[in-house]
């Protein structure tokens, strides 16, 4: 700890403060014990955007980068097909066209209207995990797909001469190799990931972002929910960060 | 398994190998027969095909055309060559310990798992059991110490010591060797070749590619010269090395000393 109270990083952490004590005294927040809740609800709504977008898009994406790394043909080019598609267009429309496009299909259909998921499809935020999930798919594919091609052949040739069937080989030898490769890619991904997700506040999703347009309407005072819903924004990145550096640190050296 | 009677003793057979890559044929028909306890060595320029050869016998490559028995079973191919039956072939590589150029440990595991993983998650031997196995085979070898480190950390030598202990814990019937020393620098080839040594005085079968010409002679039962894909000699080696007949042989034996 010592060692961290260098010189510059006295003055960083000084400046910091005034930072902070120059917005506290100077600009207006009796707004902010009103909405709390709201904001604490949008926060977690948020991040559990983000988490089940993240999950359900690698849960994809490890199977379309397979399908383009070694996958028949038959299986490569809908899955380089679907990434392009996804990479080529911007996520907004992407939102749109399922919200808009799906979203008003559904009502037609009778027997969707009559099913026990009735009630979670006519709400708005299936629509947005689908649109995030499905981008954070289209570009985790891609990335899968370098790393699957990237393991060293002799690892794979490896296990193959020692009679792995070849599940285990891909669940013990090849997919971890993979995602080892990809882990700091996957880390900046994630990031962005996380500012995409504000996207949600156009199709009346309400997480953080919304609720900060929320209280613009509401109170007319713009600047302040701004600078803190960056704050919170920066929050969630540097946990992140500080994860995937634990994830990296945790790895085995792969020098060879 | 159909092992015949006359074929008990006779670990692997290889009939009439033929390879090609596009419209190189690389093997042009050869054969091999090691029995139990067999120590075979291929040698030959490179180009020669030996390293194809070898690979195709538990499949690492598609023969073109051939038959391959192994310990009196033949692998079942189609008219392509591709294999007929994965779960036999698979059954079948797991006779057989293969020991590649390049050590192929696997990087993300320790020593020890990278001798266990197939053990334990293919054959679904008890975990204990398979590390006391490991952990003998480690010593054996004479790297006790290093059971939890990762392959990143060892010498090239320790690597491919690591790499036979771990084809030995599988209780292969056969060893394939593919140039076992060949990456390594040559203070370290010794200690793998003391380790190779020690496993063919113990009557191993083993098939080795190898460009260690004395290492050969040593402890071969049976050598084969491999010229442009085909078995151009082959015999006991001090008659093949003391008494080479064919005028390629002589000069390879020359060139490399």
């Amino acid at each position: 700890m010592r060692n961290f109270w260098l010189p510059h990083r006295i003055v960083m952490a000084a400046l910091g403060v005034a930072v902070l004590i120059w917005c506290v005294l100077t600009l207006r927040w009796d707004w902010l014990p009103n909405y709390l809740g709201l904001a604490a609800m949008g926060i977690w709504r948020t991040i559990w955007l983000l988490v089940l977008s993240l999950v359900l898009g690698m849960m994809l994406a490890i199977p379309l980068g397979l399908a383009q790394a070694a996958g028949p043909r038959w299986l490569a080019w809908p899955a380089r097909g679907f990434c392009t598609v996804i990479r080529g267009t911007p996520l907004l429309l992407q939102l749109w066209l399922l919200y808009y496009g799906l979203g008003s299909l559904f009502p037609t259909i009778p027997w969707i209207r009559q099913s026990d998921l009735w009630p979670i499809l006519r709400q708005a935020w299936p629509y947005g995990l689908l649109a995030l999930t499905l981008s954070f798919a289209g570009y985790e594919g891609e990335v899968m797909r370098g790393a699957f091609r990237g393991v060293v052949k002799g690892q794979i040739e490896a296990a193959t001469a020692m009679g792995m069937p070849r599940l285990t080989l891909l669940r013990r030898i090849w997919l971890p190799q993979a995602l080892h490769r990809a882990l700091p890619t996957l880390g900046g991904e994630t990031v962005l990931q996380l500012k995409a997700t504000p996207l949600v506040a156009t199709i009346t999703v309400v997480d953080i972002y919304a609720v900060a347009g929320r209280v613009r309407q509401d109170t007319f005072i713009t600047y302040e929910p701004l600078l803190l819903l960056a704050v919170v924004y920066m929050a969630i990145t540097g946990i992140i960060v500080l994860l995937f550096r634990h994830f990296e640190r945790r790895l085995p050296s792969r020098v060879a | 398994m159909s092992g015949s009677r006359a074929g008990a003793s006779e670990a692997i057979r290889v009939e009439g190998l033929r390879k090609s890559f596009g419209a190189h044929e690389v093997l042009k028909g050869v054969s091999l027969t090691a029995h139990e306890g067999d120590v075979v060595a291929i040698i030959g320029g490179s180009g020669s095909g030996k390293s194809t050869m070898l690979r195709c016998i538990n499949f690492l490559e598609t023969p073109s055309a051939g038959r391959i028995v192994i310990g009196g079973e033949e692998v079942a191919m189609r008219a392509d060559g591709s294999v007929a039956d994965r779960r036999q072939i698979e059954r079948l590589r797991q006779s057989l310990g293969m020991v590649f150029q390049q050590f192929n440990l696997w990087t993300h595991r320790t020593i020890l798992e990278n001798l266990v993983e197939v053990p334990v998650h293919v054959l679904h031997q008890p975990r204990a059991e398979a590390e006391a196995r490991a952990q003998r085979l480690l010593a054996r070898v004479g790297l006790a110490e290093k059971a939890d480190a990762y392959p990143a950390f060892l010498s090239g030598g320790q690597q491919q010591r690591a790499a036979i202990a771990r084809a030995l814990c599988m209780e292969p019937r056969a060893m394939l060797f593919d140039e076992p020393t060949s990456a390594l620098d040559p203070e370290l080839v010794g200690e793998v070749l003391a380790v190779i040594r020690d496993l063919a005085a113990e009557g191993r079968t083993m098939i080795l590619v190898t460009h260690e010409m004395k290492f050969a002679r040593e402890v071969a039962s049976h050598v084969i010269y491999l010229h442009n894909g085909v078995v151009e000699e082959e015999g006991p080696p001090d008659a093949l090395f003391g008494a080479p007949k064919s005028e390629r042989l002589k000069q390879f034996l020359k060139s490399v000393g």
